[in-house]
Order: C-alpha cells, then structure tokens, then sequence
C-alpha cells in the first residue's frame, strides 16, 4: 500500500518527506524496541513507534524503512526530523494509539508483505 | 603482496547518544557509492549499528573499522569497558544488563549480539572483564 494510502487511513500528518509518499509499504511494523525491527522487519517496512529520538531515525536508515509514523500525536524534535530529511526518510504523525493504528492498516490496508506485530505501548 | 582494501575507522565515545549511528551511517553511504548489493548494505548497516551501540551503551570509549574488500567487507568494533563476564548468555535473545533508560530509547532488549550474528556471515567476539570486547563481523559481498 502507499503511504499516502497510510497518510488517508491514518489521518496522518506529514512532518517532512512528502515528496516520498508515493512510495509502497509493503508491510507494517509496530514497535517501541528497535533492536526487533532490526532483526525483524524487511526493508520497505513502514514503521509505527511511539519513540521519537534519533535512534528510530537511524534505525529506519538501517533497515532501509520506507517510512515512519509516529503514534498517540507524539512530534519528535527538529534535530529529528532534519536527520529524516537528509536521509529521505519520511515522517508522518498521527493522533491514534499504537493499537489502533495498527488494527486500522491491517484491517483497510493491502499488503504484498508479511504482517508484524511486535511489542507495543497500547 | 598486502590484499587491497578500503579502510575507514571512527572512534566512538560511551553515552554519546546524540551521534550513536553516525559511524555506521557513514560505512552505508560509502558502500552504496562503491555499488555493493542493498541487501548486503542493509545486513552490514545493521549489524555495524547494532555494535555501535553496544559501545554507546556498554562501553567507555571504542573504535569501529570497516575494511571493504571487492569480495567482503569486514568489520571490527574494539571497546575500553566492563567486558562480558560471560558471553554465552549474552549471546541468548532477551539478555540484557541495559539499565532502564536504554530500554527507553529503544536499546537493550537483548537482540544486539543475536542480530549480529543473524546478519553477518562470520562472526567473533573476544572479551575481557575490566578491560573491554572485541567484535569482528565478516559480509561476503555476494
């Protein structure tokens, strides 16, 4: 699914990297523990946190994530979001839980990827 | 005759969480322009991220070194630090001594060690309690 497809579903706000938003997803990671999605996810994974330091950024970056939404409205700072700027990360806020946001995108989103779950802060 | 490879080294200082990643961000970015394949990129960036960090976290102060060959690319992480007292146990998934605040940002959930070694092709860790643990992670570039 396309994360302008995630924007809409989500009632998301776009925090930078908008031009990105044609971009696929092709599947769902949430989660607080960033050694799991390390060791888990795939890139071209989007990922919902409710974390907001530079380590989520630099995780993103790692695994090759297509994108990051931030859970419960939470806004990560602009030392944050100009790291995600400079590595076409892009970032998207939203005012759902973890929970929620991931019942919304599993139950209206279409995904060519495995679906994961993992450790949440509902 | 000496094999020739490319040889980028930073150092790395404990609790310096602001720039924890930033070695590993500059070895991707190099890889990338030297054209090796993304999926062997992302197994090398995430395994140097996760040693990286085990230096922020753990260690006093360390040095990371990625030697890129056209065939592999090699990577070892020497820390000054507590050491490992025992590294059978901390190389079990869900290990961690990480204190509270780690766990907080997102760290020290016990997977660093085990993520290594899903991602690398050799891996091999030497340490000494009191004096510090050195990683070295081998990729085979194809």
């Amino acid at each position: 699914m396309k994360l302008s497809d995630v924007k809409a579903i989500l009632q998301a706000e776009v925090i930078c990297g908008a031009e990105h938003l044609d971009q696929e997803a092709i599947t769902v990671c949430g989660a607080d523990l960033m050694s799991d999605v390390l060791a888990f996810s795939k890139e071209k994974t989007l990922l919902l946190t409710g974390l907001t330091n530079v380590q989520v950024i630099r995780t993103a970056e790692m695994g090759d994530l297509v994108g990051i939404v931030f859970v419960r409205g939470k806004r990560p700072g602009p030392e944050v979001i100009d790291m995600a700027r400079d590595n076409g990360i892009p970032l998207m806020v939203t005012e759902y839980p973890l929970f929620e946001s991931c019942g919304l995108l599993y139950s209206q989103g279409s995904f060519k990827g495995p679906r994961l779950a993992m450790t949440s802060d509902v | 005759m000496s094999e020739q490879g490319l040889v980028l080294e930073f150092p790395l200082q404990g609790a310096n969480f602001e720039s924890a990643g930033e070695a590993s961000s500059k070895i991707k970015r190099v890889l990338q322009q030297i054209g090796v394949r993304a999926d062997i990129i992302r197994r090398v960036a995430i395994g140097s991220y996760e040693a990286e960090m085990n230096v922020i976290i753990h260690a006093y102060r360390g040095v990371i070194k990625a030697a890129i060959y056209p065939d592999r690319t090699e990577i070892a992480v020497e820390d000054e630090g507590p050491g490992i007292a025992d590294i059978q146990l901390a190389m079990r998934e869900g290990y961690s001594t990480a204190p509270d605040y780690i766990r907080e940002m997102g760290f020290g959930a016990g997977m660093g060690l085990p993520n290594m070694t899903r991602c690398s092709d050799e891996f091999d860790i030497q340490s000494t309690v009191g004096v510090g643990t050195n990683i070295r992670m081998i990729f085979q570039h194809s």
